[in-house]
């Protein structure tokens, strides 16, 4: 069976990130940009499902500018067969790109398709349940774990209170959770082998689809910053200074 | 509002969530879906604010599937301005999925309503606060309930029963497994304690069972403590995890990394236990204790009495 996986391109987890001082984003200028780290979780998940014979092949898919290209080779150098880049310099926002990755879905008619349950710069954690919904599909989100067999898939799901394991009718969405697998290291010889692998680049029009964004960001501003605390020398003063000035214990 | 519930009580987060979604519309009608939930409609009904109570009562809605759920929701959905839900294990799972099917935006856990179109939510794990506004006919919003005071009872709101879709049969439900846990929940707590990696292994964990329960806490940890197995995966605080806003937050043996801190800065006081006073966690505390909390721990159980 064919496994399509879904990629972001986004700041990466370790960086700081600044509101620009006329608050209309991020500053995302010259910082370090790398693979969404739950979509490095859900394509190392696919790449997986190859080695165990289950998928014969892999294809990564990612939507944005062309520098979406070396996510898109970080995903070849992990393992999957061939790319494609849905290449374009306007603003996306889930339910767009959620659009634009049915009618990939449409083309390529996967039996299981992989997203990360959410991207760390937008937080959204739609773009799967859009994409299931678009396309008709059922949806196992923040999975931990993943079992396929006679056209289901058997997944256990990270819920509030527990696990919770549902099983989904093939073809299906699945978004991956952070305890799902351990990504590998990507290798020198298997980057090397990825530039050679096929990246084809497609257009928003060409999948006939608008992608228009719905909201518009008003501001973008600092979190209200906490003042400063103070150290305690020990536990009988830190006791002392919960009961008579913050008053939050007995 | 879609109400969340386990077909016995309502979940308590839905009360944030009526608050939230009275600040933007002004009137709300509850949604509950689920298997044998009258009493849960019951419990919806008296609540202050709710207009109707809808119910929609069927046994493939026990289990809470988004195949099954989402339809439901989008059929009553097309009579509103505004659809809402917890930003919760249920509500981010199913309302994306509502969203879709009605060909309108989502804006995801929100922490103020500025206006009916127009919210704020946090993004880059909390270390930014965007201002959104979307002018979709039908806006689908979950909101994070830390964010928003409870509504109270004092409502006699109608219960009304709708007609139940059938059963989407693309997905099943199998089994279900739920750490019993005699304290209060994480998420609603006012006291959390939570521990990282610094405690060592799970043995040492339960050091912080004595404090949680003398404080009436429940307990929380860093994914470093949970990815150790030191601590189950639902105890995770941060921006995977869970968001808590407690009345008070202890920090043990937790370095403070960006992905931690965006579940928990929003906590009333703040009080980090760490030998590293170099630890990021510092920056946020509010009572810092720079010492080895094998000490530390025991003597503030002992002071607590």
């Amino acid at each position: 069976m064919k496994v399509l996986v879904c990629v972001k391109r986004v700041v990466d987890y370790n960086v700081k990130v600044r509101v620009k001082p006329d608050q209309s984003g991020v500053d995302v200028a010259n910082v370090k940009m790398s693979m969404n780290p739950f979509d490095e979780i859900a394509v190392e998940e696919a790449v997986r499902l190859k080695e165990a014979g289950i998928a014969t092949e892999v294809v990564a898919v990612s939507c944005g500018p062309a520098q979406c290209q070396e996510t898109l080779r970080t995903a070849l150098a992990i393992g999957a067969d061939r790319a494609i880049l849905v290449q374009t310099d306007a603003e996306l926002q889930p339910l767009g790109v959620a659009k634009l990755l049915a009618a990939v879905v449409g083309r390529e008619q996967p039996r299981i398709t992989m997203l990360g349950k959410q991207a760390i710069d937008d937080d959204a954690n739609q773009t799967g349940q859009m994409l299931a919904a678009l396309c008709g599909m059922p949806q196992a989100t923040f999975a931990s774990k993943l079992t396929v067999a006679d056209g289901w898939a058997e997944v256990v799901r990270e819920v509030d209170g527990g696990l919770e394991t549902v099983a989904v009718r093939l073809p299906a969405v699945v978004t991956s959770d952070l305890r799902l697998n351990e990504p590998r290291y990507v290798t020198l010889p298997n980057i090397m082998k990825a530039k050679k692998k096929p990246l084809e680049t497609l257009t928003v029009e060409s999948l006939g689809v608008d992608a228009t964004p719905r909201c518009v960001t008003v501001q973008v501003a600092e979190p209200p910053a906490r003042k400063a605390g103070t150290i305690v020398p020990d536990v009988a003063t830190l006791v002392a200074k919960l009961r008579e000035e913050a008053k939050v214990i007995s | 509002m879609l109400a969340e519930h386990d077909n016995a009580v309502l979940l308590a987060a839905t009360r944030n969530v009526i608050t939230a979604a009275l600040q933007a519309a002004g009137a709300v009608d509850v949604l509950v879906v689920g298997s044998g939930c009258a009493a849960v409609a019951q419990e919806a009904a008296g609540i202050a604010g709710v207009g109707r109570v809808l119910l929609a009562d069927a046994p493939h809605f026990e289990a809470g599937l988004a195949e099954n759920v989402a339809p439901q929701v989008e059929g009553l959905a097309r009579g509103y301005t505004h659809v809402f839900a917890a930003a919760s294990s249920f509500g981010k799972n199913v309302l994306p999925r509502v969203a879709a099917r009605l060909d309108c935006a989502q804006i995801s856990d929100a922490i103020a309503v500025l206006g009916p179109d127009t919210y704020s939510r946090p993004i880059y794990a909390g270390n930014a606060i965007a201002t959104v506004r979307c002018s979709d006919p039908i806006l689908c919003i979950t909101v994070r309930p830390t964010s928003f005071g409870a509504a109270a009872d004092g409502g006699a709101a109608s219960v009304e029963a709708v007609a139940a879709v059938p059963d989407a049969g693309l997905s099943r439900f199998v089994k279900r497994e739920f750490a019993k846990s005699d304290r209060p929940d994480l998420a609603g707590a006012k006291v959390v304690v939570s521990g990282g990696r610094g405690l060592g292994s799970a043995e040492h964990f339960r050091m912080l069972d004595t404090l949680a329960h003398r404080l009436n806490a429940a307990l929380g940890a860093s994914r470093a403590a949970v990815d150790a197995g030191f601590a189950p995966n639902d105890w995770q605080v941060g921006q995977t995890g869970k968001i808590v806003a407690p009345n008070l937050y202890i920090a043990v043996g937790i370095s403070g990394a960006i992905q931690h801190l965006a579940g928990m800065k929003d906590s009333k006081v703040i009080v980090a236990i760490n030998k590293d006073p170099d630890a990021p966690i510092f920056q946020v505390a509010d009572y810092g204790l720079v010492a080895d909390l094998f000490q530390a721990v025991p003597e503030l159980i002992e002071k607590l009495g």
